[in-house]
């Protein structure tokens, strides 16, 4: 287990945290079908660092932006996205 | 010809000190070139090789392996094998394998110890019933068995589950599928690799493929950490690293590497005659020959390819599976450990080919590849030896995700941390 810290509420056991998927999968609306579908189903799931949007589900419930090492778990960044971000 | 396996072999070596049996298969320097490369030495690799050679005569075989054949998820699994899927495209597709199950150990002249104890899903309430009831019709409408079983039937035979309507979940009723039910992982990578070396095919452990030879769109070998070796025909099969190894050749999949969990408790005598499944809760079930209780649940739904599991997904499944059969609460765990699962985005394989010429996949096997090990080595040898899927690995195409004909069971989306 490791911790995650909240850009809103500090350091928080993993276990509050939900994965939702990662940046380069968010469909843009006026995307064309096939740039959409590939957006949806191909990852480059890479054994390394990866940008990751992550929710503090049992917490604040906000939205934020990982960089996080997918060998060694290790978190280089914290982003906070939506509009808290922008407050 | 190596000294078959057998009773008679015991015997005639209690004669001689036991010294005629020879390795089970030989540790061969890589040549420069094989008809065929298979990358990845786990079960599924090497019943491909098994079958390229047996069924095919394609002998030229390579099958490459990092670390150690066996210590991959075909080493780290909890051995169900089963058939009993709602879909056609997959029930058929397992039930051709739970077919071969059957037979392996003769096939193999090596004991995988497939043990067909039955293998039950339980209903906790009207709706898992319902859903219960209709897997079981769309199974015997292909031929498949599947039984459903009342309270009183499933006390006979697991006496141990709380079955009092005042239980935590009250257990409505099951679906057991009396074909199915467990085998021995290590022997089913031992006895496919000592059977593919007979047959001429070289494994090559301690062997791992950092890249691929091209030209133009064809891949004509790989480049390994033993040097180049070219290949007519060079097929992915590397389970939680398919992302990886795939990115190697510029391919991006929908698959994501996550961690799955699983934990085995001291040995106790036969307390678990069956395999108990509950998919509305998260656990499953079973009890090893050894007498270990094997359990698992939810995989850690997370990107990850580290082979470290959190503690609080083991303690789920283990609660769930504790509030079900009390008496499990007495036992201590022994071990628990982890593997990199590849979670395709529609909880299916894909099998066939890619849009690299020369360049086949074999991968997306999520949570439970075990039991296809023999379907999936049978049809990859046949799309491997002819460029074209056999018709049971036809649905699972790489392109489907593009064309929508997504095969999605538990109807989840592309969304493999929700599977
Ligand atoms: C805890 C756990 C429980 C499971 N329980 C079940 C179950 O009960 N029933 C079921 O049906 N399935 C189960 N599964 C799933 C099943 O184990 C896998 O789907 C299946 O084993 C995958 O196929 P494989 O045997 O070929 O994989 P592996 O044994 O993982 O083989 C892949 C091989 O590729 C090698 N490799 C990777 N990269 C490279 C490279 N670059 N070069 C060369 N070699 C490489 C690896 O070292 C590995 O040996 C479980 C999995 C886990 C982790």
């Amino acid at each position: 287990m490791y911790q995650i810290t909240c850009p809103h509420c500090g350091p928080r056991a993993q276990t509050e945290f939900t994965y939702e998927r990662t940046t380069d999968s968010v469909v843009d609306p006026a995307a064309d079908a096939h740039t959409a579908m590939q957006a949806l189903y191909t990852r480059a799931n890479p054994m390394g660092l990866d940008e990751e949007i992550w929710r503090h589900t049992y917490g604040c419930r906000a939205w934020m932006v990982l960089t996080r090492h997918r060998v060694t778990h290790v978190i280089e960044a914290v982003k906070a996205i939506g509009p808290e971000a922008l407050a | 010809m190596k000294t078959p396996y057998s009773a008679f072999s015991l015997l005639r070596g209690a004669f001689n000190g036991q010294k005629h049996w020879e390795p089970a298969w030989r540790d061969p320097e890589p040549r420069a070139s094989y008809d065929v490369i298979i990358i990845g030495g786990g079960g599924h690799g090497l019943a491909t090789a098994y079958y390229l050679a047996k069924v095919h005569g394609i002998r030229n075989v390579a099958v490459l392996e990092k670390s150690w054949i066996g210590g991959g998820n075909v080493g780290r699994n909890t051995t169900l094998v089963r058939s009993n899927y709602r879909l056609p495209q997959l029930h058929n597709f397992f039930e051709f394998g739970l077919k071969l199950w059957h037979n392996l150990s003769d096939d193999l002249n090596y004991n995988v110890m497939f043990s067909p104890r039955g293998a039950m899903f339980l209903g906790h309430n009207d709706g898992d019933m319902i859903k219960l009831a209709e897997r079981g019709d769309a199974m015997r409408c292909d031929g498949i068995d599947a039984e459903l079983l009342t309270p009183k039937q499933i006390a006979k035979i697991e006496p141990l589950l709380d079955l009092s309507r005042n239980a935590r979940f009250p257990i409505d009723g099951a679906l057991i599928q009396w074909r199915a039910g467990t085998a021995r992982h290590d022997a089913v990578a031992w006895g496919y690799a000592r059977a593919a070396d007979a047959l001429g095919v070289d494994i090559i452990q301690k062997c791992e493929v950092t890249g691929f030879v091209r030209y133009g769109n064809k891949i004509t070998g790989v480049e390994t950490t033993r040097g180049r070796i070219l290949a007519g025909r060079t097929g992915i099969c590397v389970a939680g690293h398919s992302g990886h190894v795939a990115g190697l050749a510029g391919l991006e999949l929908p698959i994501e590497s996550q961690t799955l969990q699983a934990l085995v408790t001291e040995g106790v005598k036969p307390m678990v005659q069956s395999v108990v499944m509950s998919q509305s809760l998260h656990f499953y079930i079973s009890q090893s020959d050894k007498g270990g209780i094997v359990m698992g649940g939810d995989p850690d739904n997370w990107p990850s390819y580290a082979r470290r599991g959190q503690p609080t997904i083991k303690e789920h499944a283990i609660a769930q599976a504790v509030t079900c059969m009390p008496a499990l609460s007495r036992l201590r765990m022994l071990r628990t450990w982890s593997g990199v699962t590849d979670m395709s985005f529609d909880g299916a394989p894909i099998i066939g080919t890619t849009p690299i010429d020369g360049l086949y996949l074999n991968a997306g096997w999520c949570y439970g590849g075990f039991k296809a090990t023999p379907a999936s080595g049978w049809t990859y040898a046949h799309t491997l030896a002819t460029g074209k899927p056999h018709e049971l690995n036809a649905p699972f195409s790489l392109e489907r995700f593009m064309t929508g004909a997504t095969i999605d069971e538990t109807a989840v989306g592309p969304m493999p941390n929700h599977r």
